[in-house]
């Protein structure tokens, strides 16, 4: 195999993807160091637009919050000019100066040796600049404005704050192309968010397994009992895999029926599927249709690191983390909308625990995708096999098919030199 | 990251030390019983410890501090502690494990008639196959016990972890 050629930590990855084109992932691309470093400078340091924040967690000037761009932490802070993300690491010796999850400031203080900066991450204030009786302090041609704290694009949509270490990149409307911006619009519709809270953990993946996991219908239908025994995804509801011109990004979209059916064929398919089961309370499977949207699902992966959740009524956004090939902390972020009762909160509380890391649906996932990175390190055979549905790529409107996995793969291989 | 903030609801009162011992060796049982069973695998006898109406509710202690609402687990009233039971232990998909609860520092905070909040501290410590024992989890109960013919159910058991980066996936209750 190609994989003998690879000299390893090094940056300059002389990696050849396996015969078998899209349908074939070689296992290096969870594993190999090399590679994530280039994804690091290729994709989260290149040209993407990355989630940093939601508007509410910041409702007004003064507040901050430490956030991510991949692996790299920044601040996003609010002014009274708007937002601002800059990289969490001092000008002066590198120290990731914001400590808090988030607070309120008027100034960002490094605690080390105090060098300050405004909102916006200018430098401003830099203790005994000019030396102690004339003696020690800066070079006389040292300039505040030469030490700020690198400073990232930044733009936001729907409540929804973005950056990006690309200062020339096209506009997010144009970034996620118009199949992914009407799902999108459709859960961030102009209501108010109001925050419910926060879940993190690190699931002991490649990062890039929880886009694929998403893109990957074929398995929302076997692994997880729920959604098959009550209907909410089901092989043979009115579902797609949606996929934009660039492939890099998607919505996985299906359609409650009022009545949930499932065929005699698709019975005998799906080993999950139980006729005696049945719930005891059944409220939190409830739609409460609040949406102008065809869907009552719709789970969209948002290349690089960004899962946007509509399950039914329960929301939230999930930002990847990625520590390492091997693992990536997942931070979720749950809302809601100022305008709803109280009824409407705790309904979306009660469906709350569909997903998170103790999800009847997301426990499941995490645990598959632990199985597959244990698998890819420790087996001696290196490819998997991406065969469902051929070699068809983009959206597709059934479940049963692998082709949002090869259109991500197609987009990865372009920007990877793979 | 406010430290000093418990849940609401549940302040420190004077409690009568003869009342207090009582209820803290009636808590100390019941939290041993409670153990034992989830530490067992019995994840479908872990409803019998609710009352019919009761809450029960996982979080991070970010969240505790915020007064934000959501939780990790959310099971309001018997039913939902009945379906979760079920589909853990028929259904989900996980890696099989071991689990063991160390619950200590139970602290009486008030009485009230037949009903006693109190707070405890847990550990809960997993071991999966092939792999070592982990702390899965440190955090802090917050209960709101009644006491029905003599024995004490739960009616709230609030379980506000520390430890906010849940490693994987949280299977079972805490």
């Amino acid at each position: 195999m190609p994989d003998s050629a690879q000299t390893p930590h090094t940056n300059e990855p002389t990696r050849v993807w396996p015969a078998g084109g899209l349908q074939a992932i070689p296992d290096w691309v969870y594993t190999d160091p090399a590679i994530y470093q280039r994804e690091i400078e290729r994709i989260f340091h290149g040209r993407t637009w990355n989630f940093v924040a939601l508007e509410a967690e910041l409702p007004e000037p003064g507040c901050f919050k430490r956030s991510f761009v991949g692996p790299t932490p920044v601040i996003v802070a609010r002014d009274t000019n708007g937002f601002h993300v800059f990289e969490n690491r001092c000008a002066h010796r590198g120290a990731e100066l914001c400590r808090p999850a988030s607070g309120k400031a008027t100034e960002l203080v490094c605690p080390y040796h105090q060098w300050t900066y405004d909102l916006a991450g200018n430098l401003t204030a830099v203790p005994f600049r000019r030396g102690i009786k004339k003696q020690g302090g800066m070079p006389a041609d040292f300039k505040l404005a030469e030490h700020n704290l690198r400073q990232l694009a930044v733009t936001t949509r729907g409540g929804v704050v973005f950056a990006s270490f690309c200062r020339d990149l096209e506009p997010l409307e144009d970034y996620l192309g118009p199949e992914i911006l009407a799902d999108f619009d459709a859960t961030f519709d102009g209501r108010p968010l109001q925050i419910l809270g926060y879940y993190r953990n690190t699931v002991p993946g490649n990062w890039k397994m929880y886009h694929e996991n998403l893109k990957d219908p074929y398995h929302a239908t076997l692994l997880h009992a729920f959604l098959v025994n009550f209907g909410l995804m089901v092989a043979g509801n009115k579902s797609a895999m949606i996929v934009d011109a660039s492939g890099r990004h998607g919505t996985m979209a299906s359609a409650k029926p009022d009545q949930p059916m499932v065929d005699e064929a698709s019975k005998q398919e799906m080993r999950a599927f139980s006729e005696t089961m049945t719930l005891n309370d059944t409220r939190f499977l409830e739609y409460v249709r609040e949406f102008t949207s065809p869907w009552s699902v719709t789970m969209q992966t948002i290349w690089p690191n960004l899962i946007v959740q509509r399950e039914l009524n329960t929301l939230g956004v999930r930002q990847i983390v990625p520590s390492g090939p091997h693992e990536f902390l997942m931070i979720w972020t749950m809302f809601g909308f100022t305008g709803d009762s109280a009824e409407m909160t705790r309904h979306r509380l009660r469906q709350g625990n569909l997903m998170g890391p103790s999800g009847f649906l997301g426990l499941e996932d995490n645990e598959a995708m632990k199985f597959v990175q244990e698998g890819v390190v420790r087996s001696s055979t290196d490819v998997s096999y991406i065969g469902l549905g051929g070699t068809e790529e983009g959206t597709v409107d059934h479940l049963i098919s692998e082709a949002a996995i090869r259109s991500m793969y197609r987009h990865y291989r372009e920007v990877m030199d793979l | 990251m406010d430290k000093s903030a418990g849940l609401k609801g549940f302040a420190a009162t004077q409690v009568p030390i003869d009342a207090a011992r009582i209820a803290r060796f009636e808590i100390e049982e019941f939290n041993t019983a409670y153990a034992a069973t989830l530490d067992a695998g019995k994840v479908e006898d872990w409803p019998a410890f609710f009352t019919d109406d009761a809450l029960y509710r996982i979080t991070g202690r970010d969240n505790a501090d915020a007064d934000l609402p959501v939780g990790l687990v959310l099971c309001e009233g018997i039913g939902m502690f009945k379906d979760r039971a079920l589909a853990i232990a028929t259904t989900m998909m996980f890696a099989p494990r071991y689990l063991q609860h160390h619950i200590t520092n139970v602290r009486v905070l008030a009485l009230d008639g037949e009903v006693i909040t109190a707070t405890a501290n847990y550990a809960l410590y997993q071991t999966l196959v092939d792999e070592r024992t982990t702390l899965q989890q440190i955090g802090r109960y917050y209960d709101r016990f009644v006491r029905r013919d003599g024995t004490l159910l739960l009616q709230e058991r609030h379980c506000v972890y520390d430890s906010l980066i849940i490693d994987t996936a949280l299977i079972y209750p805490v």
